[in-house]
Formats: structure tokens, C-alpha cells, sequence
């Protein structure tokens, strides 16, 4: 065996130099190509081509390539207003659950007695099909369920929550229903995000006279915004596809544009508009989340 | 400015049955620089975190300036703090780092302005202001904890090991320019270290902490010379104090290494009662001399290993079986195996008590 600290010079050079300058590393590329291939053969497979077919399929016609598909879509007396029900949908609930999950990860934060538990409870909803969460909802919203009988029981009347006439009460239980269901998302990535930061920053923030909401506003939340950013991106993104509570609840009353995908699809048996509103939910994903990455660059991190 | 009056501290951390502070009772003066020094796990950044209102005790009261702030949040305590970790806010410019404090407190902004221009001046920070901290050495961020802490004009000054995170070299220059700037403030400062020489060196005062109590308070001097306990004397000093297992006679001679020297006079009254007394001898190397073996009032030694350290020479002397460093100037050329005499100078050496271990005196 060599010894390890024997001189360069002394050690056997592996190859002599390139003589036109191309280093001798074909041997290890191949190694790498051999590496990656399963997951490259993969990707191809289950994500490269069915996009491939999809937006093939989207623009895809009886007579060649054509954006009828997205006229068709466009033209639907139901996609527009699912558009508006969808984008009303994240506007309202995407704060909410920040906010109440920055609420919860905070009290966690507070270890008190049993926050342990808190935490474990709080992160059940990850777990739970949105179809399930759905279901379960309606059976407190529906015309005989738990939310009718405790009002009949305090003697009041008991409301149609889900009748398609009464859209802010369907609306309401739609967001109640995303809000428990997927606020846990939200809240794991910012307990995950608060534990980063050491708590240092904040104790010499309240040294230095900051109260809580001080230290909150100048400290914990611009720290938290790597967290923040990307709860903010899924949630959104996922926010775009809610879909499985709203069919539970309400059945079409309340269209949202994957539900509308998946009438076309399924309902209508026309997977080409179906494509078409499929890529519509996937363009503007992309664009949302480039636009979050753009508008909450870190400042700290810039180019020195 | 103020001053600090800590009465009677006891703190327990939860799930810990050992008191982080035991009956800690301390006076800082107004415009005092008081050092806590002591080994890891001693108490003294708990004490430090209590008069900062980040941890709170279960019994006794903190006063500053006459007022009771035990219980306040930190925030309502008028203080400011450098962190061992600097706790420099990453996500903010220089200057509205140092800026931080004033700008909780209100203060107008002209006014804040000029100070952050004033304290970044003093720690010659002025062409990084609107830098990140990512985009400094650790040399700089430190000097932007301290100009936050230094623009506040607060009470007190607190500052948690704060040279520690900087290398041997940074770490000298900035404690004399820490000593310059908080000499000029002129504010209560109550600071945190392990490191004896920076204790020395920058306070006032000194309290050396053990296991969750002051083990001594005072001059730095009065502590490295007449340390109160064989503690304080093993803790400061480098090479640390040397001790001796002795014996004082009935006759009121001093016994070391089966070699005898003359006692001082109240070992001698006391041993005279008891018929005798078991003594700790506790000696710092510099106070060693090295002569010819047999020489009058020698102690008869072999020389172990000689260190030369530039500005002195470190030997490690066999001493009748126990080993003790002694320091002698570079001059001095001993070699190894060599057998010389050692002479104890009379007035350095300090005398413990082997069951306490506490300091004995006349």
C-alpha cells in the first residue's frame, strides 16, 4: 500500500495529461448516466409522457392540432364561474390558514403542558382524504346533520347550509371544511420552520425592547419566510385542485375548476376539454408559484 | 445607569433537581465593569439570563436602580445585551441592526440616525452599514452586536461571553477596545466569561462562580493573589496555583516534602494549640525560585521537564514526590533530571484548610 502522504509526483499519475485538453473523464460519465437512468426511465414514464399526452391532448382534435378544446372550455356556462368560486376559495382561505396555523405552531412554541399531544392532534387532518374530510363535513352541514339538530335542540330553525340558493352558506362550509382539512399542512411546515431559527434572535429582541408583537413582525415572521414561502406555494398550488370537499358537500352546486376537469372527463366523456382545463390549473400553478418566489426573494441572500 | 442589587437567587431549571443558582446574592456599583467568571455549568450565564428577565428565579429579587424588576419581561427593563452568539438579525442591514433598539424605543429619527453613525464610527463599522450580516466576518458581526448593544444607553450593560466565538488574535485586540469603549460609556456592566484573562483584564470587579455560587468577590488582583478557596486558586492563573500537602509542627515549623521551613506566626499560635495542623500550601509559579540545591531555606527538587514559553521558561519540578510548575525567566538555563533548590517566596505563599478547603489567614 502507498503510503498516504507520499509526494504527488512520487504517486503513478493515473493517465498522462489530455494532450488536447479534453480531461479523461468518459469512464465516470457513463458510470453517472448508469446511475440516474432508473430514475430518468421513471420520470419518462409516469410524469414526462402522460404530460406529453396531455397537452397533446389539449390541443388534440379531430383534424389535427386545434384550440377548439379551449373555446369549448371557455364557452361552458359552469367555467367561469367555477374560476370565480375557485379564485374566491384562496383568497379567503389561504390567510385564514395561515394565520391560524402561525397561531398554533406559536402556542406549540409555548410548550404548555401536553403540547406534545397538541401537536400530534393538530397534524391528524394531513392524514385524512380530502373525499373523507368531505364526508365526514357533510354529515354536519347536511339538512339532518349534527349542526341542524344542535340548533333544533336550542329550539331554532334548522337551515339548508348546502341548498344550491344559498351560496354564502355553501361557500362557508367549503372553507370551513378546507380550512380543518389542510391548515395542518401549513402548520407542520412552520413548527418545522420555527425550530430552525435559534431563539437567540428573539431573546435579543425583547432585550432590546421588542414585546411580542414587535418580535413577531420584525423577527420570527421575516426568519420564518423560507418556511412561509414554501407552505405558501403548496398550499396555493393545492388550494387550485380543492376539488373531492366541495363534490362531497355540494355535489356541482358549487363548481371548482378540477371539478369541472373532472366532469368533462368523466360526466361529459370528453377528455380533450378535460386536458385543456387540466393544463389551464397547471399554467397558472406554475405561474403563481414563480410569481411567490419573485415577490418574497430573501434580501439577505442577494448577490454580493 | 444604575445600579444592580440581586438579592438571594435560587433557580432550578425544570427537569433538573441541581440548583443552576444557589443563594446568589450580588451589588453591582453604578458604572461598576463586574466580570462572572467561572467554568461551564458554574451558574453565572444563568445569573446573567435572570438580570436580563430571559429566565426568571424561583425565589430572591433583582433591583436596578432601586427598581424590582424579578418578575419584568426583558423588555420593560431598560437594558441592552451582547450575545455569545452576537445575535445579530440576519434578515437586516447593518444599520438597522444597530439601529434595532432605538427604533423599539422610539427614538426620534434624526436622533437615531446620529447614533447609529456615532456607534458604528467607534467600532469602525461605518463602510458596512448597508451590508448584510452574511456578508461579514465574524470579527465584524460581533462589532455590530456591540454597537446595538452600545447605542441604547441602557441602565446596564450585559454581555455574555462575547470574545469567545473570535480567534486568539481578534480576540486580544478587541478586548482592550471593548475596555476602551465601555470605560468611555462609563455604563454598569455585568459580563460573562470562562476565560480568566479576560476577567483580569477587563473588570472592576470579579466574582468567580462554582456550582451555582460566588466562590469569591473582588479586585482581580486580591483574587489571583489571595484566592479565598483552593478552587479559586486552581481556576485563575495559568499555569493555575500550585498546591503542596504540608504540615505545620507543634514546634511551629512548616513541614513540605519531609523538608521543613519556618511557619508564619498565627499557623504556628494555632498549631501550638492543636499540637499540630495538616495545611494545604498553595504557591503560583511565578513566586518559585529556582537555586543551588542546598542552599539555606531551599526545598530540595528535580527538575521534570522544562518548557521554554519565549517570555519565560515553564519547568515542571518533582517536589518530594509532588509535582508543581514553576515559572522562571528565560535566562535561566535548567536542564532535565537536573536537581536544584527551590525557594518559596515567604510572602506569596498562601495556606488552605484540607478539610474546607477554604483559605486560611491570620
Amino acid at each position: 500500500m502507498a503510503a498516504p502522504d507520499a509526494p504527488a509526483a512520487a504517486r503513478p499519475r493515473p493517465r498522462p495529461a489530455a494532450p488536447r485538453g479534453r480531461p479523461p473523464r468518459k469512464s465516470s460519465t457513463s458510470a453517472a448516466m448508469l446511475l440516474i437512468a432508473p430514475s430518468i426511465v421513471f420520470m419518462t414514464l409516469l410524469f414526462g409522457w402522460p404530460m406529453v399526452s396531455g397537452v397533446l391532448q389539449a390541443f388534440g382534435g379531430p383534424e389535427g392540432l386545434t384550440t377548439a378544446n379551449f373555446s369549448r372550455m371557455a364557452q361552458d356556462p359552469y367555467f367561469w364561474s367555477s374560476v370565480g368560486n375557485t379564485l374566491l376559495l384562496i383568497v379567503v382561505m389561504i390567510p385564514i390558514q395561515f394565520v391560524l396555523a402561525l397561531a398554533m405552531a406559536l402556542l406549540i412554541r409555548a410548550k404548555p403542558r401536553g403540547s406534545s399531544v397538541y401537536f400530534y392532534i393538530w397534524a391528524i387532518p394531513l392524514a385524512v382524504s380530502d373525499l373523507a374530510a368531505g364526508l365526514v363535513w357533510l354529515t354536519v352541514f347536511t339538512d339532518r346533520g349534527y349542526l341542524n339538530s344542535v340548533l333544533a335542540s336550542v329550539g331554532m330553525e334548522p337551515v339548508s347550509w348546502l341548498a344550491y340558493d344559498n351560496y354564502a352558506s355553501m361557500f362557508m362550509a367549503v372553507l370551513i371544511a378546507e380550512v380543518w382539512r389542510a391548515t395542518s399542512l401549513v402548520f407542520v411546515i412552520v413548527v418545522a420552520g420555527l425550530q430552525s431559527i435559534p431563539k437567540d434572535y428573539e431573546e435579543a429582541a425583547s432585550v432590546f425592547g421588542a414585546g411580542f408583537w414587535d418580535r413577531l413582525f420584525h423577527v420570527t415572521l421575516p426568519l420564518l419566510r423560507p418556511s412561509l414561502q414554501t407552505a405558501l406555494i403548496l398550499r396555493t398550488i393545492l388550494a387550485f385542485q380543492t376539488f373531492a370537499v366541495a363534490l362531497a358537500l355540494t355535489g356541482q352546486n358549487f363548481p371548482l375548476v378540477v371539478g369541472e376537469t373532472y366532469r368533462w372527463y368523466t360526466g361529459l366523456q370528453d377528455a380533450n376539454v378535460a386536458s385543456a382545463l387540466a393544463l389551464v390549473v397547471m399554467a397558472v400553478s406554475m405561474v403563481t408559484a414563480i410569481g411567490y418566489l419573485k415577490l418574497l426573494r430573501d434580501q439577505s441572500e442577494a448577490p454580493r | 445607569m444604575a445600579d444592580i442589587s440581586i438579592k438571594g437567587l435560587h433557580k432550578t431549571y425544570p427537569g433538573s433537581t441541581e440548583l443552576a443558582t444557589n443563594n446568589v446574592s450580588l451589588e453591582v456599583a453604578e458604572g461598576e465593569f463586574m466580570v462572572l467568571l467561572g467554568p461551564s455549568g458554574c451558574g453565572k450565564t444563568t445569573l446573567l439570563r435572570m438580570v436580563a428577565g430571559l429566565d426568571f428565579p424561583d425565589e430572591g429579587s433583582i433591583s436596578i436602580g432601586g427598581r424590582d424588576v424579578t418578575y419584568l419581561p426583558p423588555q420593560d427593563r431598560n437594558l441592552s445585551m451582547v450575545f455569545q452568539s452576537y445575535a445579530v438579525f440576519p434578515h437586516r442591514k447593518v444599520r438597522t441592526n444597530i439601529g434595532f433598539g432605538l427604533v423599539m424605543k422610539k427614538v426620534p429619527r434624526d436622533e437615531l440616525e446620529k447614533k447609529v453613525a456615532w456607534a458604528a464610527d467607534l467600532l469602525q463599522l461605518t463602510p458596512y452599514l448597508d451590508r448584510y450580516p452574511a456578508q461579514l466576518s465574524g470579527g465584524q458581526r460581533q462589532r455590530v452586536a456591540v454597537a446595538r448593544a452600545i447605542v441604547m444607553d441602557a441602565d446596564v450593560l450585559l454581555m455574555d461571553e462575547p470574545l469567545s466565538n473570535l480567534d486568539a488574535l481578534l480576540r486580544l485586540d478587541f478586548r482592550a477596545e471593548l475596555k476602551k469603549i465601555v470605560q468611555q460609556l462609563g455604563s454598569t456592566t455585568l459580563y460573562v466569561t470562562h476565560d480568566q484573562v479576560e476577567a483580569m483584564s477587563l473588570s472592576d470587579r470579579v466574582a468567580v462562580m462554582k456550582k451555582g455560587q460566588i466562590a469569591q468577590l473582588g479586585h482581580p488582583i486580591t483574587v489571583y493573589e489571595e484566592p479565598a478557596d483552593r478552587f479559586v486558586g486552581g481556576f485563575i492563573g495559568s499555569p493555575p496555583m500550585n498546591f503542596l500537602e504540608g504540615r505545620v509542627t507543634q514546634q511551629g515549623a512548616l513541614e513540605v516534602a519531609g523538608q521543613s521551613t519556618d511557619a508564619p506566626e498565627f499557623l504556628a499560635r494555632s498549631a501550638a494549640r492543636s499540637g499540630g495542623l495538616p495545611v494545604m500550601v498553595g504557591i503560583r509559579a511565578e513566586n518559585i525560585y529556582i537555586e543551588q540545591r542546598g542552599a539555606p531555606g531551599t526545598l530540595d527538587a528535580t527538575v521534570d521537564v522544562v518548557e521554554p514559553l519565549g517570555h519565560a521558561t515553564l519547568l515542571t519540578v518533582d517536589l518530594g514526590g509532588q509535582v508543581i510548575k514553576v515559572q522562571v525567566a528565560s535566562t535561566v538555563r535548567v536542564s532535565p533530571a537536573e536537581k536544584v533548590g527551590l525557594r518559596f517566596d515567604q510572602a506569596a505563599i498562601r495556606f488552605f484548610d484540607t478539610e474546607t478547603q477554604l483559605g486560611l489567614t491570620a
